[in-house]
């Protein structure tokens, strides 16, 4: 059993625990919301506000659409080897009115996906590195 | 007034994986290109360059380093980036040029050399690159592509089987085309037995990357006509429009698409909004289109492509590919010059390859090929950051 500190892949993105969110900012004056955070310039065009607040975004979802990647990444992806097939799923906020993408737990074949099915955000490892293990989001199916 | 432009030339050097200098392959293309109008290399007065990002400085200045090797005459020079819309957007600067009167004749060139193997992203950790941040989440090009055929799959009822017989309709065009890269035709068994890429998509779904030229001789309709060249096929729109914010489809390389949470904004799709533009310019409808060249980054991106073109309504371009229509001898035929299927994609070169297809059709040049009567061809194509565009070109 690795005894190495876990710590996020890209730091700031989402918070860390047992029912993590995606952190983004939103616009205080329309009410855009970015993922990944905006902190400088509004791109919805009828804007032109520089303000933003930090939120944490929904931690559900629909699933928009899905795949996987039979094949190795390239870098900067950190393959386990022997290299290990996954899904990716791209889910459909409801709040926020945006679609975020990620892979999906492990262990969860295209097979078990469906369009529209209801998704969660977890945290799993992405790759270790000497002395850390770096998690991310990944979307799980809340049936699964 | 009219806005449009003659097409005295076009040329191309064959696609392939030649491993040669890019310029080369534009030289080759301008120099094919200038022998097919009948234009004196002194005629030409502005030399537009689509850029590559592949090959060093010479390749950032393209414009110039073609005037260069074709030898300096003191024309103008101008070089275009724009990912894969870098073509139509060098063929829009020489159209601004010869509209405006500052020149008669211009050359349009493209030409890339591309690396083996994956394109991968500058490495160390760069969190605030989102190429670099989905290529640390494990999210490749194809991985678009797939998301884009599942939901077809799911919303319109298409199959595999389709996917495939795009592919197969695709390698049957390409095969009586010298200039594309892959001449093989292809089963549906074949396609089948392609390895899994990013499901639903196997490899032979996926466009590869090639090295290759292209190059058109444009000019004002008068200087056509002065050299006897009155009806040579004319450009009649160039669309290069941005998206329309917020963006409801997720775009390489975003990790997220934009949020449509504000009021007034709604979520729209931007490859429908590229030959909106394009047929309001030409003053015409997708009823009038005969012929087209869309971008095939996968095969059932053609499908999706048909449906922005408005050449199907949305969801039923699968039944035009299942009846024969876009296939040569059908009612709108589609990707005649084997698409990226058989072309792989060398980015500055593509979209001029497009009208140099349309330019032979039109022409009735395209042997083979040729589909009878052709009168009215549109293009498309979609790259990076924004980046697309629809072309279309009239006998």
């Amino acid at each position: 059993m690795s005894n190495k500190a876990l710590a996020p892949a890209i730091e700031g993105w989402h918070t860390m625990g047992d029912q993590p969110r995606l952190i983004g900012t939103r616009c205080c004056d329309c009410g855009t919301y970015f993922f990944p955070k905006q902190n400088d310039y509004c791109k919805n065009p009828d804007c032109d506000s520089s303000e933003f607040e930090e939120v944490e975004l929904s931690r559900s979802g629909e699933l928009w659409s899905y795949t996987n990647a039979s094949y190795k990444p390239p870098a900067p992806f950190v393959a386990a080897d022997p290299f290990e097939p996954f899904a990716i799923a791209a889910v459909q906020l409801e709040k926020e009115q945006m679609t975020v993408l990620g892979q999906v737990a492990g262990g969860i074949g295209v097979e078990q996906l469906k369009i529209g099915m209801p998704m969660e955000l977890v945290l799993e490892t992405l790759h270790e590195t000497d002395d850390e293990i770096k998690v991310t989001w990944k979307w799980k199916p809340v049936t699964a | 007034m009219s806005n449009e432009i003659a097409i005295l030339g076009a040329g191309m050097h064959p696609w392939g994986k030649w491993g040669h200098n890019f310029v080369q392959y534009g030289v080759a293309a301008a120099r094919a290109a200038l022998s097919d109008a009948g234009v004196p290399w002194r005629d030409v007065r502005f030399v537009s360059g689509g850029a590559t990002m592949r090959c060093g400085y010479p390749g950032y200045v393209a414009g110039a380093t073609f005037a260069q090797a074709l030898g300096w005459q003191g024309a103008e020079v101008n070089t275009s980036y724009a990912a894969c819309a870098s073509g139509s957007q060098a063929l829009a600067a020489a159209r601004n040029k010869i509209l405006a009167g500052e020149c008669e004749v211009a050359l349009v060139v493209g030409a890339d050399t591309t690396p083996k193997g994956f394109l991968a992203p500058a490495g160390g950790y760069r969190p605030e690159d989102p190429d670099w941040v989905r290529f640390y989440l494990g999210i490749t090009n194809p991985t678009y592509f797939a998301l884009y055929a599942r939901r077809r799959m799911d919303l319109y009822g298409d199959t595999l089987e389709d996917f495939a017989a795009v592919k197969v309709k695709n390698a049957a065009a390409g095969s009586k085309n010298p200039l594309a890269r892959y001449r093989k035709c292809f089963t549906p068994e074949d396609v089948a037995a392609s390895a899994m890429v990013a499901d639903p998509l196997r490899l032979m779904d996926i466009c590869a990357t090639s090295d290759g030229g292209a190059a058109l001789i444009v000019s004002s309709v008068d200087y056509a006509k002065r050299i006897g060249k009155g009806d040579a096929p004319r450009v009649a729109a160039i669309s290069t429009v941005t998206p329309t914010f917020a963006s409801g489809v997720v775009e390489m390389p975003d990790i997220a698409t934009d949020s449509a949470a504000a009021v007034g904004i709604d979520a729209h799709s931007y490859r429908a909004s590229l030959p909106i533009k394009a047929y309001e310019e030409a003053g015409i409808g997708p009823e009038d289109v005969n012929i087209a060249e869309v971008y095939d980054l996968s095969t059932a991106l053609e499908l999706d492509w048909i449906e922005d073109l408005q050449l199907a309504p949305r969801g039923e371009a699968a039944q035009l590919l299942r009846r024969g229509d876009t296939a040569i001898g059908g009612r709108i035929p589609v990707n005649t010059s084997g698409g990226l299927a058989c072309f792989g994609e060398a980015v500055p070169a593509q979209a001029i390859a497009q009208i140099c297809e349309l330019t032979w059709q039109l022409r009735g040049q395209a042997g083979e090929r040729q589909v009878e009567g052709a009168k009215v061809g549109i293009t498309a194509n979609q790259g990076l950051f924004g980046h697309g565009s629809s072309v279309i070109v009239k006998a």
